[in-house]
């Protein structure tokens, strides 16, 4: 048994859900994901128990390609971050009707297949397949199902492609590159080069194009917030809470331990671009008057911060970046939703003609308020854990780092609980908001729940991730 | 050698069906005949050998060149039954003529002589010249035709007088004799004179920068099962033969004069640049989708130029670009067929709405634009890697970066179609499904894929 049957069930599921028809589509499209999410945990379990579940195979003879899954633990933390919020994903839009909806939930199911082949991918040229085939199904989910002017939406929509495509392909050149110097894409063939310091900086460059768009860091960051407005929430959903932390992941993954002598060099440089997101992003974010548009730039600056820790090359670094990958999926997952579920009522996102909706709604009121609370930080909650550590390993490299990082949750704290105050305090609204239907209760109530157990008990997760950190970090300071 | 005398035959028969008047059978026949052909030719791979005094020289590569010449014309001959239906009594020519066409380009792949490679030049042209001036009630189409002959006329006498330095300076139109006389005497000046010539007269047919002025207007004006034609089949044969001109010459390493090998370097390395960028750039604004993938031809005929540089060992590579490459537009090329079809022209607003009208169609256009733009999984991304691999193995990087640079570029005119297709509101439906067109999208499309899952069927046949 190996991972590969997680992308086995994905990619059936795809096609499975585009034959059902529209009517069924959504329910085969959850069933497959819990399906993926089912078999994950098996694995999991198998992983724990020492089993190999990863996987080795020729695919193409010249140049040297393989079709190599390797599952350590940073990969299955990902693969679970990925299974895990795909059904929410999917359950989440049952309130929705979709045209044609056996595209778009075919498209999910793609997507997500694409991300986990993107976490567990082991040779630089599947994992190079995987990251490209990505940008397809969000590219047509965010085109066709999206909202807003068409004519807006489609630039938006553009940009972001061949804004992604453009730092990606650099990546690609980069491991062509590398390729000619290793003889093979295999990701521990790479770790073995020895670069010289130029070349390390030409390939560091190249990689952080592709990720810096991604993620994305200041100042690629433009494409984001149209994007994340004009589409539909499950398309932001997937891409707040699970493609951004491709980019991360991959930071740690590909980036730092190819190119670590780039990485030490020029390593204030980077955590201070990240750092620059995170002040950028919560200013931006005071002043934003769409609620979607809010949440989309502080993301940016919780990411913002996530990378700064990445760069910092030291473990609680890395823990703490990956630690906080995982919160930040679910919380924005959650925050988008709760977005959701006020537009399905109100069928606007303008906060100003929002607000008292605690008066109608108690329960949505509570969730939501701990989901906020949730995403500044606030002790006993996952992204306490994560964020925090962050900031430690930040103040080790220099105070000021962590100072001016820390702001990110002053500030966070500032316009959320701002946002809380005019969406959901106030006079009653003219319009009426129902309370929370089961069906939307149950994903909020999952995330919350995942929120607040890994806030009390982190451990499970960083026993997982921490051994594979601990062995990138080596390959880091081998000279 | 066989391939060649069959693919003969059946033209001629092709011909014969009209005065036996069997138009009705004479497509599905000729797609039978040219899979007999196609086995035939597997049949013979790997065999080598040389015929008529060395005028044939049958090689892996002619062989495995000819197989994809084959299938792409199999493909085109599907498609003119649809394409003829208001021109029945004209069709035997029309099938005649491309079958013709395929007996040119399998003789330009596989010439061990110069005379032959000028024979094969003169079938293909001549036949591209007629077909593209085969809507003869049409303006457009005879000024097509026109243009496409008197241009290509001037590239067929420069090709010629080439041959004729070629012959003066070294004494013989064989390739093998031209080869080693190359290497042991002192090089009169006319070689490397002769040699720039045939070279620019091959770019002309390949529609390089700054050589491709006609491939618009003709592309634009030509029927569309022409430029069908012209921009899979005839550009990927030009290509081909171009390739097999400067590796059989041995040009690079006979040019033991330092500069000149430089020289030469330096020029494939412009003109694919220039081919790339112009193509690209043009294609920026291109309303019609018949100019804009013209325009998109001349922008991959420079990536394929780029085996040039290491034309030792990258046959292979070539040979997987060119089919990948010829696929997609094979694919692309039936959806334009059937959406234009009683359209008096080819603009992008025919294709608005086609995601919501005809999704299987839009997809299959969609998948083959996302390959010629080289996204994975399509076959066109692994082209475009390997072709990359190859050419930073050789040392070109600076040539890498602006191909890559070249390949954001052209995501911008491909999704310009993706976006008319999936979020403007359709302005007509058509109807009815004809099964050939459906037949060969479906199938060209499934190959494309397919030679991306399984890269190596293709990269290793010439090894």
């Amino acid at each position: 048994m190996n991972v590969s049957l997680i992308l086995i069930i994905l990619l059936i599921g795809a096609f499975a859900t585009y034959f059902v028809g529209d009517k069924l589509a959504s329910k085969v499209a959850l069933f497959f994901s819990l399906a993926a999410l089912g078999c994950s945990l098996v694995l999991l379990s198998h992983f724990n128990a020492g089993e190999n579940i990863s996987l080795i195979n020729a695919w193409i003879t010249q140049p040297k390609i393989s079709f190599a899954l390797n599952a350590d633990g940073l990969a299955i933390a990902m693969l679970l971050l990925t299974v895990a919020l795909t059904p929410i994903i999917i359950f989440s839009s049952f309130g929705n009707e979709y045209k044609n909806a056996k595209g778009f939930y075919a498209l999910i199911l793609f997507m997500a297949f694409a991300m986990t082949g993107t976490f567990l991918a082991a040779d630089g040229l599947l994992y190079y397949i995987f990251w490209e085939l990505s940008l397809i199904p969000i590219y047509f989910i965010a085109l066709i199902w999206g909202n807003g002017d068409a004519e807006e939406r489609r630039k938006a929509v553009v940009k972001f492609f061949i804004y992604t495509l453009a730092g990606s392909l650099f990546m690609l050149v980069a491991f062509i590159y590398l390729y000619q110097k290793a003889g093979s894409f295999l990701i521990e063939d790479l770790y073995k080069l020895n670069l010289s310091p130029t070349e390390q900086l030409w390939i560091f460059l190249a990689f952080f194009l592709a990720y810096a768009i991604k993620i994305p860091i200041i100042p690629f960051h433009t494409w984001q917030a149209n994007v994340y407005q004009k589409a539909p929430t499950v398309g932001t959903m997937l891409l707040s809470g699970i493609m951004l932390k491709m980019g991360l992941y991959s930071v740690i993954r590909w980036q730092l331990p190819i190119a670590p002598l780039a990485a030490k060099e020029y390593m204030n440089i980077f955590i201070a671009l990240g750092i620059a997101g995170v002040i950028y992003g919560s200013i931006v974010a005071l002043r934003q008057k769409d609620l979607k548009k809010l949440l989309a730039y502080s993301s940016l600056a919780h990411v913002g911060l996530i990378a700064a820790g990445t760069y910092t090359l030291t473990l609680d670094g890395l823990r703490g970046a990956v630690l906080q990958m995982i919160a930040h999926g679910f919380v924005v997952v959650g925050l988008f939703y709760a977005a959701e579920i006020i537009f399905r009522r109100f069928e606007t996102r303008k906060i100003s003609e929002l607000g008292g909706i605690r008066i109608q709604s108690p329960k949505f009121t509570s969730m939501f308020l701990i989901l906020v609370l949730a995403s500044v930080a606030l002790p006993s909650t996952f992204n306490f854990v994560g964020e925090f550590t962050v900031l430690y390993s930040l103040s080790q490299i220099n105070v000021w780092f962590a100072v001016l990082g820390g702001t990110t949750i002053i500030l966070g704290a500032y316009y959320m609980l701002k946002m809380f105050q005019n969406v959901m305090l106030g006079d009653a609204n003219s319009k009426t908001f129902a309370d929370v239907s089961v069906n939307e209760g149950i994903s909020l109530v999952v995330i919350i729940a995942v929120l607040i157990f890994f806030g009390f008990y982190p451990k499970p997760i960083t026993d997982l991730i921490t051994p594979s950190l601990e062995t990138i970090l080596n390959v880091i300071n081998k000279n | 050698m066989n391939t060649l005398i069959a693919i003969t035959g059946l033209g001629i028969f092709c011909l014969l069906f009209e005065i036996l008047n069997l138009r009705k059978a004479i497509v599905p026949f000729t797609i039978v005949g040219l899979l007999g052909v196609l086995a035939l030719n597997f049949y013979e791979f790997g065999s080598t050998g040389s015929y008529y005094n060395n005028m044939i020289e049958v090689s892996k590569f002619s062989t495995a060149f000819s197989s994809l010449f084959i299938v792409l014309t199999i493909f085109l001959v599907a498609l003119s039954h649809n394409f003829y239906e208001n021109h029945q009594t004209k069709i035997s020519d029309f099938i005649a003529i491309k079958v013709f066409l395929l007996a040119g380009g399998v003789a330009m792949v596989s010439f061990g002589n110069l005379a032959m490679f000028f024979l094969g030049i003169e079938i293909l042209s001549i036949a591209l010249y007629i077909l593209a001036a085969s809507d003869r009630l049409n303006l457009k189409s005879n000024e097509a035709g026109m243009k496409y002959f008197l241009m290509g006329s001037f590239a067929s006498g420069i090709i010629l007088f080439g041959i004729c330095l070629i012959y003066g300076a070294m004494g013989s139109f064989d390739v093998v004799e031209i080869h080693e006389s190359s290497l042991s005497a002192e090089l009169p000046i006319w070689f490397p004179i002769g040699m720039v010539l045939v070279v620019i007269g091959m770019l002309f047919k390949v529609a390089a920068v700054p050589f491709h002025f006609w491939a618009p207007d003709v592309y634009e004006g030509s029927p569309a099962l022409t430029t069908a034609l012209m921009s899979t089949l005839a550009k990927v044969i030009a290509i081909a033969t171009l390739y097999k001109l400067v590796s059989a010459l041995n040009l690079i390493p006979s040019l033991e004069n330092q500069d000149l090998l430089g020289t030469f370097e330096i020029i494939v390395v412009i003109v694919s640049m220039a081919s790339m960028t112009v193509g690209n750039i043009m294609a920026l604004r291109q309303v019609n989708v018949k100019r804009m993938l013209a325009f998109s031809g001349i922008s991959h005929a420079g990536f394929m130029l780029m085996t040039l540089l290491s034309v030792a060992t990258s046959a292979g590579v070539l040979l997987y670009y060119t089919a990948a490459y010829a696929l997609a537009g094979i694919a692309a090329f039936s959806v334009i067929l059937y959406v234009c079809k009683n359209q008096d022209n080819e603009d992008i607003t025919n294709f608005h709405g086609l995601g919501k009208t005809n999704p299987l169609l839009a997809a299959i256009l969609t998948g083959s634009l996302l390959s010629m733009a080289g996204i994975p999984i399509f076959s066109g991304f692994f082209a475009k890697l390997f072709l990359f691999n190859q050419t930073i193995q050789g040392g070109y990087i600076a040539l890498v970066i602006v191909a890559v640079i070249n390949s954001i570029i052209s995501v911008g005119y491909y999704f310009k179609l993706i976006l008319a297709m999936y979020s403007k509101e359709p302005n007509e439906v058509r109807t009815g499904k004809p099964f050939l067109i459906y037949a060969v999208a479906i199938i060209s499309i499934v190959l494309n894929i397919a030679l991306g899952l399984f890269p190596s069927l293709v990269l290793d046949l010439l090894k």
